[in-house]
């Protein structure tokens, strides 16, 4: 991986739909038909936010993510990754 | 606003299902020794093919991602791909078991074009002969030539899926095969002593060897195999198997039955786990939401004679409708606990009367010789 997730830029898979819950949300892939858990709210915000940043850092800064916490949300972006729930942009 | 873990939070219940089972019919043409739903006649009052759409219009409200449909057998009905089609268009994804008698290369070709549908073709023995004795004769033949048009047809990713039994716990590597050769992916679940299940439960459940066999087999293959949940009991072996392990009844999960019935899970087809009917007031959304059965369900539940086992947290007890079926209290062990407790239970309670579905659509006439015609 040459630059870092939250350097590069996002958005969700068009084959996903979330479901907000309390606890975060629930989102389906249709294509992979595959369930998979959000499990914050702050991450379901930065997911929701990711399509209209340039970079991931920079939709972490609008949802208030503060720097301490970005390592985690940088593990969690990538997972999200390898589960095929968001697509980097740049690849379009 | 704290949250908890997710198990605990899915525990006190969702404000809509993650996803559901919708028995569309009780009309099958097989006769399987182990139907969870009893089924073979549709029943008359049966749901319309308007009120079928309503139920997928509250659905698409609810942020339902999909239902698992089956049966019966659903593509007997004859706006199964009219309501498959409606569904979809509304962004409610369709799962639905079959036999495979109808899936005909042209049905195959229609299916494989199709975003939001996965189809799941069921086999219990991977051999004719340990299958055709569970769901009939010439099934195991309809069910290969359903997975043969299938992969003819380019649909990569389809379902086998496998009620594991004493029979054909032995089976799971050539399981694995046949899906692999069809480009399937292999599901295997819990037989369960719900339906016509329960006259053949206690010859057909896998023995307590076999089902250490199996726990060690499912944590070999990890998430390829698919389970929908169905063994979270065996975790009491010592390590967890990969999913939510908890029971979802009423809570995360229910059953929409042929009539509109519904019930917390498809194994509790029985009065005392009827939540409501999706034709009464408020429809099916109402009967999540607020039927006393579901509030109850979501409420802290009591570990009974299980509070003091090291395992608890593994099992939580087990499956709720194998408990109830075989005549055990709901707030004790498993029959299948990992860790015997279910076996001496069993015994103690074997001249107890155990109770008998509510629904029983099982044909009076025998089937002529060929099964899926």
């Amino acid at each position: 991986m040459s630059t870092s997730a939250l350097g590069r830029a996002w958005r969700l898979d068009e084959r996903v739909a979330l479901r907000p819950e309390r606890f975060g949300a629930l989102a389906y892939n249709f294509g992979t038909r595959r369930l998979s858990f959000l499990k914050s709210r702050e991450l379901l915000e930065l997911v929701n936010a990711l399509d209209v940043h340039p970079t991931a850092r920079a939709a972490c800064d609008t949802v208030g993510i503060v720097e301490a916490e970005l390592p985690r949300y940088e593990r969690a972006l990538a997972r999200l990754a390898e589960i095929g729930l968001i697509r980097e942009r740049s690849a379009e | 606003m704290k949250t908890l873990p997710l198990v605990e939070e899915f525990a006190y219940g969702l404000d809509a299902p993650i996803c559901l089972t919708w028995e569309l019919t009780y009309a099958c043409n097989l006769a399987c020794i182990h139907c969870l739903s009893s089924s073979g006649r549709r029943d008359p009052r049966e749901l319309t093919t308007r009120e079928c759409m309503d139920v997928v219009d509250e659905l698409e409200q609810l942020g339902v991602f999909y239902v698992n449909i089956g049966g019966g057998e659903p593509t007997l009905r004859r706006d199964f791909f009219e309501l498959v089609d409606y569904a979809t268009a509304h962004r409610v994804g369709v799962k639905f078991s079959t036999n495979g008698s109808r899936i005909t290369p042209a049905v195959a070709r229609r299916l494989a074009a199709m975003d939001y549908v996965d189809v799941q073709i069921s086999l219990d023995g991977a051999t004719a002969d340990v299958n055709d004795r569970v769901r009939g004769s010439g099934s195991h033949r309809t069910a290969i030539a359903a997975m043969e048009r299938l992969a003819e047809a380019g649909f990569r990713g389809f379902k086998l899926s496998v009620v594991v039994t004493r029979e054909n716990a032995a089976q799971l590597d050539a399981f694995h095969a046949i899906a692999d050769r069809y480009g399937a992916q292999l599901r295997l679940t819990r037989l369960r002593p719900s339906g016509r299940g329960a006259d053949v439960w206690d010859e057909l459940r896998p023995t307590p060897g076999q089902q250490q066999a199996l726990h060690g087999w499912l944590l070999e293959h990890g998430d390829n195999v698919l389970t929908g949940d169905s063994f979270f009991h065996l975790g009491a072996f010592g390590e967890r198997l990969p999913g939510l392990n908890m029971c979802g009844a009423g809570r995360v999960v229910c059953l929409i039955d042929p009539v509109g019935d519904v019930y917390a899970c498809p194994f509790v087809i029985h009065t005392e786990f009827l939540a409501g009917n999706v034709r009464d007031d408020g429809g099916f959304t109402r009967v999540w939401r607020d039927s006393e059965l579901f509030q109850g369900l979501r409420e802290p539940q009591s570990a009974g004679a299980c509070a003091s086992c090291g395992q608890f947290d593994a099992c939580r007890g087990g499956c709720m409708a194998a408990k109830f079926f075989t005549g055990l209290p709901l707030d004790g062990p498993d029959p299948e606990c990992a860790l015997g407790h279910g076996e001496p239970l069993l015994v103690s309670h074997a001249d107890a009367p155990r109770p008998r579905p509510s629904v029983d659509m099982t044909r009076r006439l025998p089937i002529l010789s060929g099964g899926a015609r």
